[in-house]
């Protein structure tokens, strides 16, 4: 079976500095990941390369996608073949209106799949849906993209626009952003991510490495404890 | 051809163009005409020497030998038209091929009571009283190119809305050029009046097809009386290797609202000189403009906010989208008179760079003689965000259309703005075929 994803010691650099020092990790179909670090660990460097973000450079290493050069790829085409990214911090833009960026979106992933454009009557019977299964106010849809969003609302679109874009979902419970077809790794900053999807392995990124894989049991006690105890470990 | 040729060969072609004119022109008509040719031989040609043209080299409409257009045919016409009417039954259209009405194509339709929609020149036996003031202010303080129009000025629009009249639906001026071959000149002038308490909607289209060289040296005065009311549009979609050089003045009394939008989109040369005098207390004026330029494209506004009395409001917001080579100019002066205390005033200019190489000169002045108002002004030149165009694409919109969607949302303020539906559809249709 082809993995889905297989990153090969990773490494990546910005402005002369490495940040990634060599991650390994590798995702078969139908699994759930989520990566947890502290803050500065890499978390967003790796997502920004895995997502094609141009500022950062790699160094060494390798990253297949269903067996093809991921790095080779424009960010369109990763997200195209259903990578998704949650930023941290999306960015704002003015001037244009969240339901139509999102439509734009999901056509263009629609267009890449093969299949037809959706019309405005299907895509707003999508936004109501999902919009309830993460329980975003459907008025933000009406504004500029992130525009003035509080950071709770950012994150809720973030987590809206992968319900919308990324997951085909089976069932409706809030408890299942899960997809029975495909893989999910969730790089994440948000513990509250895990409210939606229950991974069925966590990693911990510290400085660049991954130094600790477990089950979601492991996801709690770094709710519980924090990442203390793993640096006492690291060093 | 030298410089002063190229002056003086106004002098021959005025001489020349008297002798076929109507006879029946008024007489003052003919002496304002002969002022405006002595004005414009005095001055000669800006160079950028003149601190009002650093930017804009007209050099190549000096030397470019544009002969008076000659007539055009309607049937080639009324397919160019076709492209850029807003859609039948919407509008009352007037309709100038090469500069010369054409009655076949026009299609004004039913007006309220007393409402003139005409040509110029019909207007001139009507309307001659109302004429005679408005075409005689021309100054020593215009523009050369102001001066040449009034010296040639072949026909244009009149509209006249009396006291109290509402006219709901827009009057769609449409200015279309057919180009010979050989590079030629139109100078429409238009003159709009909107008596006390009346209100219109106008909308001036300047088109021409392909790559036809040729110039368009246009005028247009808006009166607009007590409280009355004026919604202005200009769409420049001159040919791209078409001149388009024009004025726009309005002068507005006491509580007349006028606001404008200027979208110059074609042209190789595009030059707006537009003005506002605040004549009469509470008046308030909007300036809006975006300007969407490529290739080598060169667009220039230059705008004058003038207010003379108190308690009058300014907004001015123009955005630029200036991609490849092409150049822009934004020059916006604000005048606060002594009298003119509680001016609130606005003004901004945002470029958008899409290219290195693309270039525009910023320049908004305050001149301030009133200690008792309010005025804000800035510019701003920048590119398009490097994350939010990584976003979109990282949520799978390729690169183009991200590019198309951001300068789209840069230029909404504007644009959502315009309330004449019609025109707001154009700029997004013309917007989707650039980004093709
Ligand atoms: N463009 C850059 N240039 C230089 N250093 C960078 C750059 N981007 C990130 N870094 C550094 O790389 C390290 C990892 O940063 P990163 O943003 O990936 O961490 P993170 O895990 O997302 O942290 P947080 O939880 O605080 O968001 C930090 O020390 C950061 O300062
Ligand atoms: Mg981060």
């Amino acid at each position: 079976m082809t993995a889905l994803i297989e990153i090969k010691d990773l490494h990546a650099r910005a402005e002369g500095k490495e940040i990634l020092h060599g991650i390994n990790l590798t995702i078969q179909p139908g699994e759930v990941h989520a990566i947890m670090g502290p803050n500065g660990s890499g978390k967003s460097t790796l997502s920004q390369v895995l997502a094609g973000r141009d500022s950062f450079e790699v160094t060494k290493g390798q990253v297949l996608y269903q067996g093809k050069d991921l790095l080779d790829m424009s960010p369109e085409q990763r997200a195209c073949e259903g990578l998704f990214l949650a930023f941290q911090y999306p960015v704002e833009i003015p001037g244009v209106n969240n339901t139509y960026f999102l439509k734009a979106a999901l056509n263009a992933i629609r267009k890449h799949r093969g299949e037809d454009e959706l019309d405005a009557m299907d895509f707003l019977k999508i936004v109501r849906e999902k919009v309830k299964l993460v329980e975003l106010d459907e008025d933000l849809m009406n504004r500029p993209v992130n525009e003035g969003f509080s950071g709770g609302e950012k994150k809720r679109n973030e987590i809206f626009q992968m319900a919308v874009l990324a997951l085909k979902i089976v069932s409706s419970g809030v408890n299942s952003l899960r997809n029975d077809e495909r893989s999910i790794l969730v790089i994440t900053h948000y513990q509250r991510l895990l409210d939606y999807i229950v991974p069925d392995h966590v990693h911990v990124l510290f400085d660049g490495k991954i130094v600790r894989s477990g089950d979601k049991e492991l996801a709690m006690k770094l709710e519980e404890e924090g990442y203390g105890w793993l640096e006492t470990k690291a060093s | 051809m030298s410089t002063k040729d190229s002056i003086e060969r106004f002098r021959t072609e005025f001489l020349e163009a008297r002798s076929e004119r109507q006879s029946d022109e008024p007489g003052w008509l003919t002496l304002v005409r002969t002022q405006a040719l002595e004005r414009f031989l005095d001055k000669g040609f800006p160079t950028p020497r003149d601190e009002e043209w650093r930017f804009t080299n007209v050099a190549p409409i000096v030397s470019g030998s544009f002969e008076a257009a000659p007539a055009g045919s309607d049937s080639d016409a009324a397919a160019l038209k076709k492209r850029f009417q807003i859609g039948e039954q919407e509008s009352h259209d007037l309709v100038f091929v090469n500069g010369r009405w054409s009655r076949d194509l026009s299609s004004v339709g039913d007006l309220p009571e007393g409402v003139a929609v005409t040509s110029l020149t019909d207007a001139l036996s009507e309307h001659g009283d109302e004429l005679q003031p408005i075409l005689s202010q021309g100054s020593g303080d215009d523009t050369a190119f102001f001066d040449l129009n009034e010296a040639f000025l072949s026909d244009g629009a009149f509209v006249s809305v009396p006291k109290g009249v509402v006219v709901e639906r827009p009057i769609h001026l449409i200015f279309l050029s057919l180009a010979p071959g050989k590079p030629t000149v139109v100078h429409p002038r238009n003159v709009v009046i909107g008596e006390a308490g009346s209100q219109v909607r106008i909308l001036e289209t300047y088109a021409g097809v392909g790559d036809a060289v040729y110039w368009t040296n246009a005028v247009t005065q808006v009166l607009a009386a007590d409280n009355a009311v004026v919604d202005h549009y200009k769409l420049q979609r001159e040919s791209a290797s078409a001149f388009h050089v024009a004025s726009l003045e309005y002068v507005q009394g006491r509580s007349a609202s006028v606001s404008n939008h200027s979208l110059s989109l074609g042209a190789r040369l595009a030059r707006h000189d537009i003005r506002a005098e605040l004549a009469g207390e509470g008046a308030d004026v909007t300036l809006n403009g975006l300007y969407v330029v490529k290739g080598k494209q060169h667009v220039d506004h230059h705008t004058v906010i003038d207010h003379q009395v108190a308690h009058c409001t300014s907004r001015e917001l123009y955005k630029g989208v200036l991609d490849d080579a092409s150049s822009g100019v934004f020059n916006g002066r604000v005048i606060v008179r002594q009298d003119a205390q509680k001016t609130d005033s606005q003004q901004s200019n945002k470029n958008l760079l899409l290219s290195n190489e693309a270039l525009v000169n910023t320049n908004p002045q305050l001149e301030i003689n009133a200690d008792d108002v309010k005025c804000a002004h800035g510019a701003t030149i920048g590119q398009l965000d490097a994350e939010a165009l990584f976003y979109l694409r990282s949520r799978g919109i390729a690169q183009q259309e991200a590019q198309r969607i951001l300068t789209e949302g840069f230029m909404a303020d504007v644009s959502d703005r315009i309330r004449l539906a019609a025109v707001r559809e154009t700029l997004r249709g013309l917007l989707f075929r650039e980004a093709a």
